[in-house]
């Protein structure tokens, strides 16, 4: 038995402790807004924060998250709150949408180490979410816009 | 053989060995202020260069360099390509934001084709201290892996333990499809160790 403690919540499994966090968070929590892309951490799709940090969730084992704290999309923020997301649905960035609840789960981390970030460093926090639609100019976009819902927040 | 004959040839072998002596004298850099910035045992240039061919094979294979890279990006594969996603190496080695480390990399192997490989400590040495090893000569490399200005103030002792560094270690066991350098780690720890004591010298340029 595995606890693992999702968006503040805590979570007895009965679960391999080798199975990916990924599947713990989508197939036995029902959390489904985290995505499989790739299964071994080249897109981003997956990304979830992992006591803050934005950890692959398809190659991060339950037994690495177990006494710490795992947030998912779903948890972010109340009522999809959070800047980014805010910023996400003002610009409109998605097109199929897969992708972006790995993107924003990355932007998040982003806007939390560095609140006013250049065009440099948002490629550089970004370049491991891929996007097949290619929104990439308006997840920029959105992350300058998200920056400035911050600054005006706090 | 006449006299004469005979000493011409005793003064020209003279000249010959003295020649060849100095040159390779020159060759082996042996003036101790140029580059000798720890204290060693011994002092037996011949051993320690011929100990450093080795280690450099090792330095030099994709599963050391590729995280002692020259710009900011690791290197990734058996052809040391730029990593994909071009991670950054940050101002502590461990990455930026969204694209740190071992948000990808775990404490061990992923299991798998393309997998990352894994190790607690899994980092690029830091900013301010870069280590470089792609496109290092031997020689340069040796006078750099003795320089505490750049080998992170790590004297003799300090050098000969990080033979047995976690992460130096993990270079042997990659995973799938990396193959291991070409020494083995004993083989390699041997050489470093010959290197150090007998002096740490460089190869010639």
């Amino acid at each position: 038995m595995i606890t693992l403690n999702i968006n503040g919540k805590a979570h007895d499994l009965d679960i391999d402790p080798e199975m990916p966090l990924l599947w713990a968070i989508r197939d036995s929590v029902g959390l489904t807004g985290t995505k499989y892309g790739c299964g071994v951490a080249q897109c981003g799709a997956c990304v979830v924060h992992l006591d803050g940090e934005a950890v692959r969730s398809c190659v991060t084992k339950v037994n690495r998250a177990a006494g710490k704290q795992v947030v998912t999309i779903e948890g972010l923020a109340q009522n999809n709150e959070h800047p980014v997301q805010q910023a996400w649905a003002e610009i409109d960035v998605p097109q199929c949408g897969y992708c972006h609840s790995g993107q924003i789960m990355s932007a998040a981390v982003l806007l939390r180490e560095n609140p006013n970030p250049s065009d440099t460093d948002i490629d550089n926090a970004m370049s491991g979410n891929i996007c097949r639609c290619g929104t990439y100019l308006r997840i920029r976009k959105a992350i300058h816009k998200a920056a400035e819902i911050q600054a005006k927040g706090s | 053989m006449k006299k004469t004959t005979k000493i011409v040839f005793i003064v020209l072998s003279l000249l010959t060995i003295g020649v060849a002596t100095a040159f390779s004298v020159r060759n082996y850099d042996v003036s101790e202020s140029e580059y000798l910035a720890i204290e060693t045992p011994k002092k037996d240039s011949v051993a320690s260069v011929k100990a450093f061919r080795q280690v450099y094979k090792v330095l030099m294979h994709p599963r050391c360099m590729n995280c002692h890279p020259k710009g900011d990006i690791p290197l990734q594969g058996n052809d040391s390509h730029l990593h994909a996603m071009s991670p950054k190496r940050g101002k502590d080695g461990k990455g930026v934001y969204a694209m740190k480390c071992m948000n990808c990399h775990q404490p061990e192997n992923t299991p798998g084709d393309r997998t990352p490989p894994g190790n607690p400590d899994w980092h690029l040495p830091p900013a301010d201290m870069k280590m470089v090893f792609e496109g290092r000569s031997a020689h340069d490399l040796a006078k750099q892996l003795v320089d505490r200005k750049q080998n992170g103030n790590k004297d003799y002792k300090a050098l000969v333990a990080h033979a047995d560094d976690g992460l130096v270690k993990a270079g042997w066991n990659m995973g799938k499809n990396r193959p291991a350098p070409p020494l083995t780690h004993a083989e390699f720890k041997k050489a470093w160790i010959t290197w150090l004591e007998n002096g740490a010298y460089a190869p010639p340029r």
